[in-house]
């Protein structure tokens, strides 16, 4: 590795920016150049959610994310409860069941013992309510002023028991597209309680185990092509993400794209699009043509389901863009921004 | 939501849309000169329902796109003092200075702060009085009372570690500009609806007269921009030149008196630096004198250096309606908004950086 | 340069003119503004809000005009006889 040079010239980006870890094209180049070129193999590869592996004949999924979420508490969850359901989320997002986690802690000195206690608590209650169990973790602590409190790492394991291979390459044109539920509910809870912005709402995180509804479309037989969790980014990075690895074209319809009225004012107010703002109980699911009435009539059966909607179809033209017939009945491309979404202005 | 979601209604955007086809007999180059407005034609795709003869030319109604360099690099230098919290819109950190922007600034260890109204500024100074407060008060007329208000109430309230770093500017000057230009296309202007909300239109009456172009004080919202843009074709085809105000619901001719009151309590004009075309006289706000404490530029003595634009970058053609997006050979390979080369691909106003995101990718295909 | 929306008026606090606040209701979404520049602004009034401030008093007659003057053109239209014009000619 003498020869080493770094992928991304220092005249672009010299230190890493917020931007980076932002869900969007940033974070994309540090994947893309830097770390799938140094450790790429034909797992990693995949660039999915979480990685398949087959060990014994017995395929298993395996995954990990860190959370580094401000405040701590917000409404409608907190650091634990997140930690738990986003690694949960990513396993089901291959079809497997979630067996087990790890919990990983970087804890700042002088953090008080009253808020870890809370944290774990919540942490247990969520793994309970998804069925996993917290099997193995580490803590660390670092220097006060170094660390924002805590920071949580899970890793996760789930088997899969059914024989579909659920990824971006098995997305065809003419597969559906459906949502679970209404989006940008997760990212608009944060901005509420972060300081210098505040507003009232009764606007809380989505943030739940998914496994469990996925679980019921696999067993009824459902032909999943591909799922994805919605996190940072939103929708429309994990669209551009899928259009890009699948070489496929997306077009989806704005009307049915489901926004809850105060979610949509407070991006009016923030000056954000809703299809970038995050989630953390939404997936997109690409689904064959066939099945996709009966996978939506399941989804809205099932509580994380209720508000389940058929937004778009994959297509075979202009591909790998992602294009939205807006609500007054015109085309334009939906495109990754570079960054996190600022509150804005103009 | 209630007095928006009517106005981006399908139907009723089809008829707009077919009596402006009606009605329209010639091409036509016509200016929205709001950032917002730009926004929401690329937003929702307005622009695809017009006849194909209709030019619709994005304005430099965007505080982003005309702030000058020098300003940029005043606000990086003065955020990266430590003894400063630096407040700002989230619109300008990621606006590129000379070499670096805001954000990086933050990377750096910077406290640089994103707020929703000045007064949070305010608020932030009074939670810190041994640290050096400084918002950064860019917008045209619309947001001039909250900056007017936020220097207001410090002064009231003896608020010694508050300032601003002013870079306000005013739409009727630019409009005066664009028209002056021999090179100029536009025929007529969509004026920006909530920078009449405060400042009215008779401003806007002599400017039509004496350069013969309509100009409609238009809104935000889809059903808003096709009634503009049908009401300035309707004038065009008729050969009128008239200021019209089709966002009645919320301006009036004489504009908001409080808030004109306390613009001209604080802030006096000034000629402003536009980036991308150059000092316009009298174009832009000042601190008075009575102010000069909360001066930012002042308080800090930053060295104020001439600064060269980007070579490459067409901004200011753009800015004025001369060339499109797509026209400039940077576009979408050089300069994208991750490498923004000028600030109408850094804000999602711009107009460059709205061209990429809701159409063309490269040039090639503009 | 403007993003400025409109919302109801809850309740209004503070005494002189220039700290009048008022709680005003986006679709869900409340927000303390001031309302220093709209000292006729009511509970109940909506206001255009920009970066904190209410800047002017929806009128809401005025708001239906646009379709109105929609209404009008059609009849308008049919009385002429008018061809229909294809949107994407």
């Amino acid at each position: 590795m003498d020869n080493f040079s770094c992928p991304i010239p220092i005249a672009e980006y010299p230190t890493i920016l917020l931007a980076h870890g932002g869900g969007g094209k940033l974070m994309h180049q540090l994947i893309e150049r830097i770390f799938v070129p140094t450790f790429g193999n034909p797992t990693l590869n995949v660039r999915h959610d979480a990685a398949v592996l087959g060990v014994n004949g017995v395929r298993l999924a395996f995954t990990t994310d860190s959370f580094v979420v401000r405040p701590l508490f917000f409404p409608g969850g907190d650091i634990g409860s997140l930690a738990v359901h986003g690694t949960v989320n990513d396993l089901a997002m291959c079809g497997a069941r979630p067996l087990y986690l790890s919990a990983g802690f970087i804890l700042e000195e002088g953090l008080p013992m009253e808020t870890l206690w809370r944290i774990v608590r919540s942490m247990q209650a969520a793994a309970q309510s998804a069925g996993v169990e917290i099997v193995t973790g580490d803590t660390k602590v670092v220097d006060k002023g170094k660390g924002d409190g805590v920071f949580i790492n899970t890793s996760g394991v789930g088997v899969i028991e059914h024989s579909h291979c659920i990824a971006p390459d098995r997305v065809r044109p003419g597969d559906v597209l459906l949502v679970n539920g209404d989006l940008g509910r997760h990212g608009i809870a944060i901005m509420a309680v972060r300081e210098g912005l505040e507003f009232e709402s009764a606007i809380e995180s989505d943030s739940a185990p998914v496994a469990g509804l996925v679980l019921e479309l696999l067993s009824a037989g459902i032909d999943i092509h591909c799922l994805r969790d919605l996190t940072r980014g939103g929708l429309a990075s994990a669209l551009n993400e899928i259009a890009a690895a699948a070489r496929v074209g997306i077009t989806i319809d704005e009307k049915l794209i489901p926004v809850r009225e105060d979610v949509q004012a407070a991006c009016e107010m923030l000056g954000f699009d809703p299809l970038y703002v995050a989630n953390e109980g939404r997936f997109v699911a690409f689904v064959a043509p066939s099945d996709a009435e009966r996978a939506l009539d399941l989804m809205r059966a099932h509580p994380l389901g209720e508000g389940a909607s058929i937004i778009g179809a994959v297509s075979d033209e202009d591909a790998p863009l992602v294009t939205l017939t807006s609500r007054i009945g015109a085309r334009r491309i939906v495109d990754m921004l570079s960054g996190e979404q600022l509150p804005r202005i103009c | 939501m209630r007095f928006i979601d009517e106005y981006r209604d399908a139907a009723a955007a089809q008829q707009w849309a077919r009596a402006i086809h009606r009605i329209t007999t010639k091409p036509w180059t016509i200016m929205e000169i709001c950032g917002g407005q730009t926004h929401a034609i690329l937003k929702f795709g307005v622009d695809e329902l017009l006849p194909k003869s209709i030019t619709l030319i994005h304005g430099p109604g965007c505080p982003v796109c005309v702030t000058p360099l020098e300003l940029i690099d005043k606000a990086i230098e003065i955020a990266s003092r430590p003894a400063v919290i630096f407040c700002s819109f989230g619109d300008m950190l990621r606006v590129p200075g000379t070499n670096k922007d805001l954000l990086s600034v933050k990377a750096h260890g910077g406290d640089v702060r994103v707020v929703y109204s000045p007064l949070d500024a305010v608020k932030i100074a009074q939670q810190n009085p041994d640290r050096e407060v400084v918002f950064f008060a860019v917008g045209f007329e619309t947001t001039a009372p909250a900056n007017a208000m936020a220097v207001y109430q410090a002064k009231r309230q003896g608020i010694k570690n508050f300032s601003l770093l002013v870079s306000h500017v005013l739409v009727p000057p630019a409009i005066e500009a664009i028209l002056s230009s021999p090179t100029n296309r536009v025929q007529g202007f969509l004026a920006a609806g909530h920078v009449c909300t405060v400042m009215g239109y008779t401003e806007y009456e002599p400017i039509a007269q004496k350069y013969r172009v309509p100009i409609v004080v238009t809104g935000f919202e889809p059903l808003d921009i096709l009634q503009g843009i049908y009401l300035c074709v309707k004038q065009l085809e008729e050969g009128r030149a008239e200021v019209e105000n089709q966002y009645t619901r919320s301006v009036r001719r004489e504009g908001n008196q409080p808030a004109q009151q306390l613009i001209r309590e604080v802030f006096q004009v000034v000629s402003r630096q536009w980036r991308g075309i150059g000092p316009i006289p009298r174009s832009g706000l000042g601190l008075r004198d009575e102010y000069a404490e909360f001066d930012a530029e002042r308080r800090f003595d930053v060295a104020s250096h001439h600064v060269e634009e980007s070579s490459e970058c067409i901004s200011g053609l753009v800015l004025q309606g001369i060339k499109k997006p797509h026209e400039c050979p940077a576009f979408g390979t050089r300069c994208t908004p991750e490498h923004p080369l000028g600030a109408t691909m850094v804000s999602s106003e711009g107009a460059c950086a709205a061209y990429y995101r809701y159409r063309a990718r490269s040039s090639a295909n503009g | 340069m403007c993003l400025a929306i409109p919302g109801k008026i809850m309740s209004i606090s503070g005494d002189d003119a220039f700290s009048r606040m008022g709680k005003v209701n986006f679709g869900g979404v409340v927000k303390e503004v001031s309302l220093a520049y709209t000292p006729e602004a009511q509970v109940g009034d909506y206001v255009i809000v920009h970066v904190g401030f209410a800047i002017s008093t929806l009128d809401e007659e005025e708001a239906h005009r646009v379709f109105e003057y929609l209404q009008q053109m059609e009849e308008l239209q049919e009385l002429e006889g008018g061809q229909q014009v294809s949107v994407t000619d």
